[in-house]
């Protein structure tokens, strides 16, 4: 941080660092979108609305292919069930209740609740949650208009590799995740071997959802190395690790 | 026309699935399944996303496009040098660009 930021409190700070480098991404959104053939009011609406960027990203990349619509719609909505579990944990810290909570709602997602429990004090925290909300729905909905605007005027978008990084964007999206945890870089394997086997056979969008039971196959740990990856297992939950709290 | 349906439906399911959160008992959270399937499922997602966008043309036809396979490799390596996420992103765009242009 420079000297123009040292005078604000800690979690706006971090807040406005965190918010521009993230909501900057939205460039690579925009031309996602209409390298996959989606209009620029379509990927503005997305980013307005949805304003959830894997999901985004992953019913894009879906339409990228043609068909699949219902299986890009469940796949960015499985994606958008971890930010769930985000509000869960939220509602205890930002106490935030009534109509004020329906705005809040819409800015639940990774790098929000990242930065929230990432603070010292319950007012932090929602100084946190504010300031990160902010500065990237200003930030990635700008840059989503732009990054749609610029792709639409280039022909081959190939030409320029933007078909490589939309897969490099879910690369570095699951790459901080993966780092040193075994049971994450087996789902992935399992996850990516599920859906490239099922590419052949299914229509497209669908390897992508089955590719979700690979959570649900992997064991957890010692002890789901033991149950192997039954749906029941009373008394697992104290030794669920918590890796969700991982996350940055 | 369907695209749009699509899109609004994505649009209003991701932000139930937030308020959702904000509004359910917070018990929820304390079932294993529940817990290990959300956490691990967008790592899943994620990865099959990878493979399908790297090794498929979008549809039913698995492909090997040497310019794609070294950009997303190219972005691996910039990870794994703890590179910012938009030069994670600039690196495989340029790497693929270029081997196309040499050919590839």
């Amino acid at each position: 941080m420079n000297t123009s930021t040292a005078l604000l409190p800690p979690p706006v700070r971090d807040g406005l660092g965190m918010g521009v480098a993230v909501g900057l991404s939205g460039t690579a959104f925009g031309a996602a979108a209409v390298t996959a053939g989606l209009s620029v009011p379509q990927a503005c609406v997305l980013s307005l609305f949805a304003f959830t960027g894997a999901s985004q990203f992953a019913l894009v990349g879906v339409v990228a292919g043609g068909g699949g619509l219902a299986a890009g719609a469940a796949g960015a909505l499985l994606l958008g069930a971890r930010n769930t579990l985000y509000g869960l944990r939220l509602a205890d810290l930002l106490h935030w209740r009534g109509p004020r909570r329906l705005l809040v709602a819409h800015g639940v997602i990774d790098e929000t609740a990242a930065g929230a429990f990432a603070q010292p004090t319950a007012a932090w925290a929602r100084t946190s949650f504010v300031t990160v909300f902010a500065s990237i729905y200003l930030v990635w909905n700008l840059t989503t208009l732009l990054g749609a605007l610029a792709t639409e005027r280039i022909g081959d978008t190939d030409a320029f590799g933007l078909d490589a990084m939309s897969a490099a964007v879910f690369l570095a999206l699951v790459g901080t995740r993966l780092r040193g945890n075994r049971r994450e870089q087996a789902v992935a394997v399992l996850g990516a071997a599920i859906a490239l086997a099922a590419v052949p056979v299914a229509p497209p969008g669908v390897p992508v959802l089955l590719a979700s039971a690979a959570a649900l196959l992997v064991p957890s740990g010692a002890a789901g190395a033991v149950e192997g990856g039954g749906p029941t297992g009373p008394g697992r939950g104290g030794e669920e690790p918590t890796d969700g709290e991982a996350r940055t | 026309m369907t695209l749009w349906l699509v899109i609004i439906g994505t649009c209003a399911g991701c932000y139930v699935l937030k308020l959702a959160g904000l509004s359910a008992p917070r018990r929820l959270l304390d079932h294993p399944l529940v817990r290990r399937f959300a956490m691990t499922v967008p790592v899943a997602l994620l990865a099959a996303l990878i493979a399908v966008q790297t090794a498929s043309d979008g549809g039913r036809e698995l492909v090997f496009d040497p310019a794609r396979i070294g950009g997303v490799a190219a972005a691996a390596v910039a990870l794994l040098l703890r590179a910012p996420f938009l030069v994670v992103l600039a690196v495989a765009a340029a790497t693929a660009a270029g081997l196309r242009l040499l050919g590839l």
